[in-house]
């Protein structure tokens, strides 16, 4: 089962069933029914982050470091989950701009500077290549395991020469692939619909695989996940393989770890690739942003088991890193390795297909499609108008030619040093490097003033650092160079140790290698930025990429100002992208009003669309040399996209603006229209008082007015009638002056003026004397009055004078509405809590809950439920003021004055609360007390 | 001789009153709330009614509207007293149908003139 040839035919088939899927994939584009128009294809796609090192190397270090292989994958998890908006972002300018790589998107942001994207394409050539070379050392490692089980295999490479080597085979067979599905088109912009949907299908083969191996671990050769643990527990190696601790530089080193990952997991050539470049719909994101990190979530739920069950096994010769094939082979399971291998290799195959697909695009448009304008061979000037053939073919032959060379120059690496390092470290190194395209991208995503100068300073000096802390010292422990420069530093010199820069010490080499070379990288971008300038065509980059999500700048492109012809376009683009592609973008242009002839100008528009469809085949700064060879006169219109900028912000400003004046009005007008109302109502309660007052002086005016013309006009009055007419002439005075002695009272409460002489006093005592004084009138209207108060004092601060006003007050009006026969008033004075309570309750027919608070209004009168009038029968009506003022007087001394239901006569209550008067230090002397 | 009604909340009003339309030669009769003076008004048939608008109960204009919209009493003539000076009280009350409108405080001479005028204009 697992001779050579029959792995052999298992590995070989299964590419060939990855063609027959990409082409199968392309064919239903073609048909217009795509595959890959699916959230879920872009999810799995983007699982292209697992590779094989995902499937073989995460057991391996969860068997040395504990958990801490999870934060590879915390780190997209959080990028997916909290960042869809950046992505988003992303991908709408990488639509606008026709972004074809990672390179592209730095260098358009960047004023299309062809200098930028050769540095990007560079870094990500040194830093990847050891990445790809990681995933052809998985394959020859697997197979080799796979063959010569139980022997361990050493010196793989030593003695056979390459074509003996299985992983140089496979590379070849990868060539062919990925230059048939990723070079179909020469717009490397256009979704390669074939290769997405195979690497969709890998990423479910490689889960499966674990998965299975993870089942079976757990379930078959163990009894459960209970059982494993509880054996891994009894293990003394074991028992604190989990501890947290084991993670290498502690917490910093999470962080590090944490940081690392969610920068590669966005800047990774193959990573922007798939979530960027092969995006078919922004939508996606949003169901990737929990499907992706889910994947994650569940081929990773078996690696500590199988961590676990690896070190069981106990044999100190398996590598940790072969954990997942070996394990299911000391078990004699005869197929299960097989689809473990296949496992492995569609997860090394999927990174190294995108890699190199990303790293071609980045090789032929940025590194080689410069240097081949700038020379004088392929110079346009000369060979255009010497009507030479199209370049397509040979373009499609530069990006073809790079796919080779990368996977050969993958293939060396890793037949010639490979082996000095493990898994692990290669792909810890290459995510260092590309985080260093992070801050470039990130920041200029978001600050406009970040300049072309800064990003090249940037990138320069965040390489430099992540080679002198990373890459040389691994070079260094491989042999090649000596290890003083990690012991002594560079030329001895201390504080120049690699990982102990600056005297740095105690993190683990990734954390400290990425703080000094971010902290080198962000600091360049910002501080070259702030001081240089951006030219004018950076302006507009920088203004486009930051504003990405600004409706009106969509798809916006700078205008070309100057001068060409349609038939110097139309050999431009067919040169470049070929006859019926450059037909299309010509046809399409219904501006041009019928006249096609070759002599008749572009119109600005159609320029920019040649360029757009330049950039996408080519790159933006190859694109824009390109245009910039035909086009005469003044280069672009620049000012253009600014100027939607500046005017659509200062319109949005104004807008603002004004709209916080109106805000401001219709407040200023509210709070106006309020205070109008308020005067309105006061008036209108002032005309009613004057009314009312007025109503109430002309009444006893009217009796006094009345009887003195009767007295002056009647001259035989008899007596008696004189006597009596002459006593209600006085008593209505006493009446009138009454009133207005409680109007005034009124008016002084109501306007705060009224002066009140506050004094300790005793209020059982007051309400004694009150009740004393309103006897005998009390007894004229037939009411009896009970009084109880206490014998002790209940002292008080109050107005003596005021507060008998309010007791007479309060006794008066009950004896007016006490029952008509038998009437009887009671007045009581209790403590409570902190207060004294003085209560005048009556027999009559008690206030409505609805008049309660009315009775307090001014020149309210009482109207008695049976429909009589007011006060019982012979007893006169009050003013209607002596409440309201009665209450102002309490309120003003602190106190609360209110109705309640009777609690033993059964007819109104009025309550009047005081607080208690505090203690007299005086009072309390034992010396004053007499 | 002709009765004439007084109807007021006030009893010294009501006094005045009483004794200014004696003194005058009328027969009085006094009601203190508009309950009172309407059931006065069909049990005695007086030939004028002296009546305060602001009255418990039902008030003055209740009492005016209800007497005119009785076919009996629709010619009765209605002095309306009111300690109210406004303007709009007097329209309402002539609106209502009284006849006449005297604002408190008042001339006892003004009054009286005023009551014997309308009684004469009744011969």
């Amino acid at each position: 089962m697992r001779s050579d040839p029959i792995m052999l035919s298992v590995a070989f088939g299964y590419l060939a069933l990855l063609f027959v899927i990409a082409a199968w994939a392309d064919r239903r584009a073609e048909q217009g029914r795509s595959l890959i128009g699916s959230p879920t294809v872009y999810a799995l796609s983007i699982a292209v982050y697992c590779t094989a090192w995902t499937f073989y190397g995460s057991v391996g270090r969860a068997a040395v470091y504990g958990p801490s292989f999870l934060l590879i994958y915390l780190g997209p998890t959080l990028a997916m989950l909290v960042g869809p908006l950046l992505i988003r972002k992303m991908v709408r300018i990488a639509r606008a701009q026709r972004i074809t790589s990672i390179a592209d998107f730095i260098s358009a942001r960047y004023g299309k500077s062809d200098g930028l994207g050769a540095l990007v394409a560079l870094i990500a050539l040194l830093g990847i290549t050891p990445y790809i070379a990681l995933q052809l050392k998985a394959i020859t490692l697997s197979h080799a395991i796979l063959t010569q089980y139980p022997a361990f295999p050493t010196d793989i490479l030593a003695d056979a020469g390459f074509w003996n080597d299985k992983s140089f085979w496979v590379a070849l067979v990868l060539a062919v692939f990925i230059i048939l599905f990723g070079t179909r088109h020469l717009d490397a912009s256009e979704r390669h619909e074939g290769m997405v949907a195979a690497i969709a299908f890998e990423s479910l083969v490689k889960l499966v695989a674990f998965l299975a191996v993870g089942l079976v671990t757990v379930f078959v050769l163990y009894n459960g996940p209970g059982d494993l643990f509880a054996r891994a527990a009894a293990h003394p190696a074991l028992a604190q393989a989990l501890s947290l601790e084991r993670v290498p530089g502690g917490a910093l080193g999470w962080v590090g770890m944490l940081v690392l990952a969610t920068l590669a997991f966005l800047t990774l050539p193959r990573q922007f690739q798939v979530l960027v470049v092969e995006n078919v719909d922004e939508d996606h994101i949003r169901r990737a942003s929990w499907l992706f990190p889910l994947y994650l979530l569940v081929i990773n739920i078996f690696v500590i088991p199988v961590a676990l069950a690896g070190v069981l096994l106990g044999d100190a010769s398996l590598s940790p890193d072969s954990f997942v094939l070996t394990l299911p082979l000391a078990a004699g399971f005869d197929g299960l390795p097989l689809l473990v291998f296949i496992g492995g290799l569609s997860a090394a195959t999927g990174m190294m297909i995108v890699e190199t697909i990303a790293l071609s695009t980045m090789v032929s448009n940025h590194l080689i499609m410069p240097l081949l304008l700038r020379s004088s061979w392929i110079h346009l000037g000369s060979r255009l108008s010497g009507g030479q053939g199209e370049l397509t073919g040979w373009l499609l032959g530069i990006r073809r030619v790079a796919i080779v060379l990368i996977l050969l120059l993958g293939y060396l690496y890793h037949a010639l040093i490979g082996d000095a390092y493990s898994l692990v470290t290669i792909g810890l190194v290459s995510f260092a490097a590309a985080a260093q395209f992070a801050p470039a991208m990130l920041i200029g995503m978001y600050w406009r003033g970040a300049t072309r100068a800064g990003a090249f300073s940037a990138l320069i000096l965040g390489i430099l650092v992540w080679a002198y802390t990373l890459l040389i010292p691994g070079f260094a422990q491989s042999g090649w160079l000596d290890m003083a420069l990690l012991d002594d530093g560079f030329a001895g010199i201390d504080w120049l140790r690699p990982y102990a820069l600056f005297g740095l010490e105690g993190w683990d080499i990734y954390t400290h290698s990425l703080f000094w070379s971010l902290l080198a990288n962000v600091g360049a971008l910002v501080g070259v930025s702030l001081f240089s300038r951006q030219s004018r065509l950076e302006q507009t980059q920088a203004a486009l990429f930051t504003e990405a999500m600004h409706p009106e700048l969509m798809y916006r492109t700078p205008l070309w100002h100057g001068q060409t012809t349609l038939g110097e376009l139309h050999k431009l683009l067919s040169r470049y992208l070929g006859t019926p592609t450059a037909l299309r973008i010509l046809d399409g242009d219904d501006r041009q009003g019928g006249d096609t002839s070759a002599a008749h100008s572009a119109s600005p528009a159609l320029i920019a669309r040649a360029e757009r469809a330049l950039a996408g085949a080519l790159g933006n700064a190859s694109a824009r040399v390109l245009i910039n060879s035909v086009v005469r006169g003044e280069a672009l219109d620049l000012n253009a996209v600014l100027s939607i900028l500046d005017t659509t912000s200062q319109a949005l400003e104004y807008n603002r603006r004004l709209e916080q004046k109106s805000r401001e009005l219709t407040q200023i007008s509210e709070a106006l229209q309020a205070a109008n109302e308020r005067l309105r109502e006061l008036d209108r309660l002032k005309d009613e008082f004057v009314a009312m007052v007025s109503h109430e002086l002309r009444t006893p005016l009217t009796s006094i007015r009345a009887f003195a013309e009767i007295l002056r006009d009647s001259d035989n009055l008899p007596e008696d009638k004189r006597h009596h007419f002459l006593e209600v002439v006085v008593h209505e005075s006493q009446r009138l002056s009454r009133l207005i002695e409680e109007i005034l009272d009124l008016a002084r409460l109501e306007s705060g003026r009224l002066t009140l002489h506050p004094e300790r006093l005793d209020l059982a005592d007051l309400a004694r004397r009150s009740a004393d004084a309103v006897q005998r009138v009390q007894e004229e209207r037939g009411v009896t009055l009970k009084v109880d108060t206490p014998s002790s004092p209940a002292e008080v601060i109050g107005d003596p004078d005021r507060l008998e006003q309010v007791i007479i007050n309060l006794l008066d009006n009950a004896s007016k509405f006490a029952a008509d026969d038998q009437g009887r008033v009671r007045l009581a004075l209790s403590r409570h809590k902190q207060h004294w309570r003085l209560s005048v309750e009556d027999n009559g027919p008690g206030i409505g809950e609805a008049e309660r608070e009315r009775v307090f209004e001014k020149f309210h009168q009482l109207e008695r439920q049976d429909g009589g009038d007011a006060p019982a029968r012979g007893r006169p009506r009050g003013s209607g003021l002596g409440l309201p003022i009665s209450r102002g007087i309490v309120a003003h001394l602190g106190g609360r004055l209110w109705v309640e239901d009777g609690p033993t006569l059964g007819g109104a209550c009025l309550i009047m609360e005081l607080p208690q008067a505090p203690a007299e230090d005086t009072a309390t002397s034992p010396f004053n007390s007499d | 001789m002709p009765k004439v009604l007084v109807v007021d909340d006030e009893p010294n009003i009501v006094l005045s009153l009483e004794f200014l339309m004696q003194r005058a030669g009328f027969e009085v009769a006094t009601a203190e709330d508009g309950e009172q003076a309407l059931a006065l008004v069909a049990e005695q048939s007086p030939d004028l009614v002296l009546l305060d608008i602001s009255l418990p109960g039902i008030s003055g204009f209740d009492v005016l509207e209800r007497l005119r919209a009785d076919n009996t009493h629709s010619r009765l003539p209605i002095i309306m007293l009111t300690a109210h000076g406004r303007e709009v009280e007097r329209e309402k009350g002539f609106a209502l149908g009284a006849d006449d409108y005297i604002t408190k405080p008042f001339s006892t001479q003004a009054l009286v003139d005023k009551v014997k005028g309308l009684l004469n204009e009744e011969r």
